[in-house]
Formats: structure tokens, C-alpha cells, sequence
């Protein structure tokens, strides 16, 4: 099982400081989230992760080898990344899709050995995709064209997923739906998943590590029953919140103050603010 | 799954999956090529039936047949074909580096390039009487020249901690831009007997070619092509964006500067023997996309027989129907071709 550190991370665009001397840990056969207000630095930090982005400094260890020195087709065997809404060619169908995720393990003379056969079509199984694996990508729903994409990463058959936002545009249905295939993978083949999202308490209730990040720094890290608080939500996004506990998992639920209708008897809760 | 079948050899050392339907698509394609290059071998001036044709290419047929297929028609075929195949080609692979369905190899400033220095080297090496001073062989020479200095200088300024395909793009039209402007000047400030023959050449023809232009043409594309056809899984990957190649383990800017050396090669070698023939490189990727679908191993070679099918349909014409007034190749392509952009930027404008 492949684990992923970093030691003095250092990020940065331009003269613009991203992630200051980050020392993180990610726990291996978990699911972590990253959380943070936008522009805070936790997709360039995934980006980062997956060696899409050099380093200013420091360094980002992948079973204690620096992955800089790594030949990037042996990084590939080991993790594997979903960009922010990536965009299929024109007409590409999700079977030439998901077989380029064997890219790592093929050579010109090797493009379909029979490990390469086995694994597309266990991916496509996982992700229900196999009743649409003639389909072109550019013509399924949001949700099926995101299974189509897990499906790509996961024919890479790695041990690490790291995933940048995959429920952004997806309705409310998908957006479970991707998160519960997401979490099935972590259950049943033990794969330590990392992933940036936006809701709260979708990511309470998802992640087993929660990683808060804020000024550059990892403002807190832990189960989020342990770390999501009132006080958290007021630093790392500047919200005024209530935290209680979801009614059908038991994990935090924070509800944001705010205007809005209250028919509550004689409640005001802008008073709060 | 029947769309597809497994291919393996020696234990599975040697594996492909085969995509039926592409395949089949593209053993049509070599069909029709095939076809269209004997009855166009076979179709001017003096007409010989396509059996004639086959019979004379295995040494058959009289001494006049004979000379008329191999020694005045053949050469101007295989330019065609190969320059053809080439141009198709470079175009698919731009497309697919680029990601955006519009880009072609005149679009990065390849073609511009190669026009520039044809019209420089028909100004530069003319006398007061017209005639050049050094050998019309050069010619060739010098567009190839034009082509990889421009690319290289596109790339170079492109460059900004590697290459993105949107800086390429402006910077190629850009450079495309600057091109046409020294061919014009030069063309203007020229004699007007060059101007007309750079003319010519800037519109593209096949017109004139010998077997010592096919010597050169058709090894060096030959072996282009290949080298395409084997970097097709990097195409592809190249096409899922940079995040997501670098992700899968492509060396993104290794590859893509390899595919510019492949793509500039082959429209050099092209524009080199038969100029500047327009839109073959935008529309027959398009044509083979809607074919045989969006993977580059089957997207390659099919576009590169419809790119042969177009330009020896477009030198047929120009050599039949208005005769004895002869139209270079490259006026039928832009005939074509140009409707078909305008089509395309209309699609893509309303999806």
C-alpha cells in the first residue's frame, strides 16, 4: 500500500504564495478531504500531489521516494488524478476513454495485454458503465460522463485516487451517487482516496480525515466529528454557523447563519450575526 | 463486447484491440485510394483503361503506354498522394495537440512559412533576364527550410515553461500573419513573371513532378507517417488535455514537441513538391473523425487515405476539365475546403 507525504511544502504561482512549508500526512486507505474557502490552495495542493505542479520547495513523497525523481509512468501506477470538469474529445467513446487509463503499463507493441482487458472491464463493471462503454463521452449525462472518468482513473489501478471537485455541476442524485461510488471503492478494495470538495457536510460524512486549510497552512486536520466546529467554520471560511449532528449518519451538520425567511415562532436568526 | 477484437501474438507480447468497424472503415478507404490512383493514372489526355494501367505497372502494355504512365504520370501521382497523405496526417495530429477541431497547418504558420522563403528564393536568385541562377531543385530545399525555421521560432515563442497548444496557436497566426506580408512585399516588389509562377506554387500543384521529387517525397513521408501512426496512443493521450496526459504517465512536453517535429516534417516535405495546397490538413481529419471515430490509431491512417483521395481528385480535375487550360491541385482543395470551414465554425458555433 503506496502512503503520501509531504515534508516543507512549498507552493507557489508566480510571486503569489500558495502553500507555506506544509508537513501533511495522508492516512492510507482512507478517504481525506480537503476543505477551505475558494482561492485557498487546496486544489493547487491535490494539483501538487499528482506532480501536475513543481514544488517551489520541498518536496512531496510517495512511499517515502520523492516524486519528482520518480519516472512519471511509475507515479502513474500508484496514483492516479480527475482534474476539475475535464472535457472528452469530440465523439471519443467511454471505452477509448477508460482504456487509456492503462497508458502506464502499455508499450506500442503492448496496447491490450490480458491484465489490460481484465481491469478496463472490471472499471467500467464498477462504475456501471458497461451497458454504455460504445457511447461517446460528449453525448452521456453529467452523472455518467463523471463515472466514465472514475472509470479511467480506476483502470489505472492504483492504490491512490486523488479527486479535484468531482461533484462540481452535478445535481443533488449524481452528486451522492458519485460520492457513494467513491466511498464503495474505499470500503471494498481498501484505495486511500483524496478529493477536494465544496459542501461541508457532504464532506463530513464522506471523509474519514478532513484536512482544513487556511493562510497557507493546515489550520486542522482529523475526523470530522473531532474537528468541525462553529470556530472552525468562522476561521477557515468566515461563516457564522451552527454545528449539530446529521439526523441519519450522526456526523456534523453545520447550518450557516445568514438572512433569509425564518418561520420559526418569534425567531430572528439574523440576530446571531 | 463485438465492437472490438483482441489481437495477440507470441504469448501476448505483441497485443492490440482492434476496433472492427474502424478497421473495416479504413480497408474501404485504401479501396477507394487505391481505385482513384489507377483511373486517375489512367485519365488526361490520353485515356487508358485502369486494367491498361494495372497491366503497364507490371510491365506490360506498349512502349507508348508505357511511357505515358510511368515516365510522364506516375511521378505527378505519387506527389500527389504522398503529399496528400502528408498534409492530412500533420493536420490530424495538430488537431488532436491542439484540441480544437479548427486548427490546421496553416494555422500554425508552417505553410506561411514555406511560402515566404519559396517567393524569397525565386527573388533572390533571379537575374536581370528572369532566369534563375542556381537550380529549380533548390526550391524544394527552401520551402522545407521556410517550414521547420518557422515552426521552430513559433515554438520558441511560445515557450513559456513549456508549451500550451492556446500560445501556440496565436503565436503560429501571428507568425502566419508576418509571413504573408514578407510574401507579399517580395511578390510585389519582384518581376512579374516570378510573381506569377510563386503564385502558382503558393496555390499548390503537382504539376511537373519527376521521379527525382518522388525519390525524395515519398521515403521521407513515408517514414513520417509512420513515425505518426506509432506515437498514436500519445496523441490521444495529448487530446484528454495536459493534466490528465501528465496524470496517465505521457511526458506531455517531450511528446508534444516530438509531434511538432513530426507534423512540421511532414507538411515541409509536402508544401516542399507541391506547395501550399490548402485544407486538406482541416478537412480530411474531419471527414476520418466522422468516420472511424475519435482514436488515433485508426483516426491517423484514415485521414491520411482521404487527404490522398482528396488531392488526386483535386489534381484530376484540374487537369481534365479545363483543358488545355491547366488549374493547379490547390484551387479544387480551397473550393472545397473553404465551404467546409465555414461549415465547421457554423456547427461549432451552434453546439
Amino acid at each position: 500500500m503506496e502512503t503520501i507525504r509531504t515534508d516543507a511544502l512549498t507552493l507557489s504561482y508566480g510571486d503569489r504564495l500558495i502553500i507555506d512549508e506544509m508537513n501533511l500526512t495522508i492516512p492510507k486507505g482512507e478517504i481525506t478531504v480537503f476543505i477551505g474557502a475558494n482561492g485557498c490552495g487546496k486544489s493547487t495542493l491535490l494539483r501538487s500531489i499528482a506532480r501536475l505542479l513543481k514544488p517551489q520547495d520541498g518536496s512531496i513523497l510517495l512511499s517515502g521516494e520523492d516524486i519528482a525523481k520518480l519516472p512519471t509512468k511509475e507515479v502513474a501506477k500508484k496514483l492516479a488524478i480527475l482534474p476539475q470538469s475535464p472535457e472528452a474529445p469530440e465523439g471519443l467513446t467511454v471505452m477509448q476513454l477508460v482504456k487509456q487509463g492503462r497508458f502506464p503499463y502499455q508499450t506500442w507493441l503492448k496496447q491490450w495485454s490480458f491484465d489490460d482487458e481484465k481491469i478496463v472491464s472490471s472499471a467500467l463493471e464498477a462504475t456501471g458503465m458497461l451497458g454504455l462503454s460504445d457511447r461517446p463521452v460528449d453525448e452521456l449525462s453529467g452523472g455518467q460522463r463523471q463515472r466514465a472518468w472514475i472509470a479511467m482513473t480506476l483502470a489505472q489501478d492504483t492504490d491512490i485516487l486523488l479527486l479535484d471537485e468531482p461533484t462540481t455541476y452535478l445535481d443533488m442524485t449524481h452528486q451522492i451517487e458519485i460520492l457513494d461510488l467513491l466511498f464503495e471503492l474505499n470500503e471494498q478494495e481498501g484505495r486511500t482516496i483524496v478529493m477536494v470538495l465544496h459542501d461541508l457536510n457532504l464532506a463530513c460524512r464522506y471523509a474519514h480525515n478532513i484536512v482544513a486549510i487556511k493562510d497557507q497552512q493546515i489550520y486542522a486536520q482529523g475526523k470530522p466529528e473531532e474537528v468541525v466546529s462553529c470556530r472552525l467554520v468562522q476561521d477557515v471560511f468566515d461563516m457564522n454557523c451552527e454545528v449539530t449532528i446529521d439526523p441519519l449518519f450522526g456526523t456534523p451538520l453545520c447550518i450557516p447563519y445568514g438572512r433569509g425567511r425564518c418561520i420559526l415562532k418569534g425567531g430572528n436568526l439574523n440576530v446571531a450575526k | 463486447m463485438k465492437t472490438y477484437k483482441s489481437f495477440r501474438l507470441f504469448n501476448g507480447r505483441i497485443s492490440f484491440l482492434i476496433h472492427t468497424k474502424a478497421l473495416k472503415v479504413c480497408l474501404l478507404l485504401f479501396g477507394i485510394l487505391s481505385a482513384v490512383f489507377i483511373a486517375s493514372t489512367g485519365l488526361g489526355d490520353m485515356k487508358i483503361s485502369p486494367l491498361r494501367v494495372i497491366q503497364v505497372f507490371f510491365g506490360g502494355g506498349t512502349e507508348f503506354e508505357h511511357l505515358v504512365v510511368v515516365d510522364f504520370r506516375l511521378p505527378r501521382m505519387f506527389v500527389a498522394l504522398f503529399a496528400g497523405m502528408a498534409l492530412a496526417a500533420a493536420g490530424g495530429i495538430l488537431q488532436g495537440m491542439i484540441r480544437n477541431p479548427l486548427a490546421s497547418p496553416d494555422i500554425i504558420g508552417i505553410t506561411g512559412g514555406a511560402s515566404a522563403a519559396v517567393v524569397g528564393f525565386l527573388a533572390l536568385f533571379s537575374n536581370e533576364d528572369n532566369s534563375l541562377t542556381v537550380s529549380m531543385q533548390w526550391m524544394p530545399a527552401a520551402a522545407f527550410a521556410g517550414a521547420f525555421i518557422t515552426a521552430l521560432l513559433v515554438y520558441f515563442f511560445a515557450w513559456r515553461k513549456g508549451v500550451s497548444p492556446v500560445r501556440l496557436v496565436l503565436i503560429g497566426i501571428g507568425l502566419s500573419a508576418l509571413m504573408q506580408a514578407v510574401t507579399t512585399m517580395v511578390m510585389i516588389m519582384g518581376p512579374i513573371y516570378r510573381a506569377s509562377q510563386a503564385n502558382i506554387w503558393i496555390t499548390g500543384t503537382v504539376n511537373g513532378s519527376s521521379w527525382d521529387n518522388v525519390a525524395v517525397l515519398v521515403p521521407w513521408a513515408g517514414a513520417m507517417l509512420i513515425a505518426a501512426f506509432i506515437s498514436a496512443r500519445n496523441i490521444n493521450a495529448q487530446e484528454l488535455g495536459d493534466e490528465l496526459a501528465s496524470g496517465i504517465g505521457s511526458k506531455v512536453q517531450k511528446q508534444r514537441f516530438l509531434l511538432l517535429v513530426i507534423s512540421t516534417g511532414l507538411v515541409g516535405v509536402a508544401v516542399a513538391f507541391a506547395g501550399g495546397i490548402g485544407f486538406v490538413g482541416l478537412m480530411a481529419p474531419h471527414m476520418a473523425r466522422r468516420l472511424v471515430g475519435s482514436s488515433f490509431g485508426a483516426l491517423l491512417p484514415a485521414s491520411a487515405f482521404i487527404g490522398g483521395i482528396l488531392v488526386l481528385l483535386a489534381d484530376l480535375i484540374g487537369r481534365t476539365l479545363f483543358l488545355p487550360l491547366e488549374v493547379p491541385a490547390g484551387v479544387f482543395t480551397a473550393a472545397i475546403g473553404a465551404p467546409y470551414f465555414i461549415y465547421l465554425l457554423f456547427k461549432t458555433r451552434n453546439s
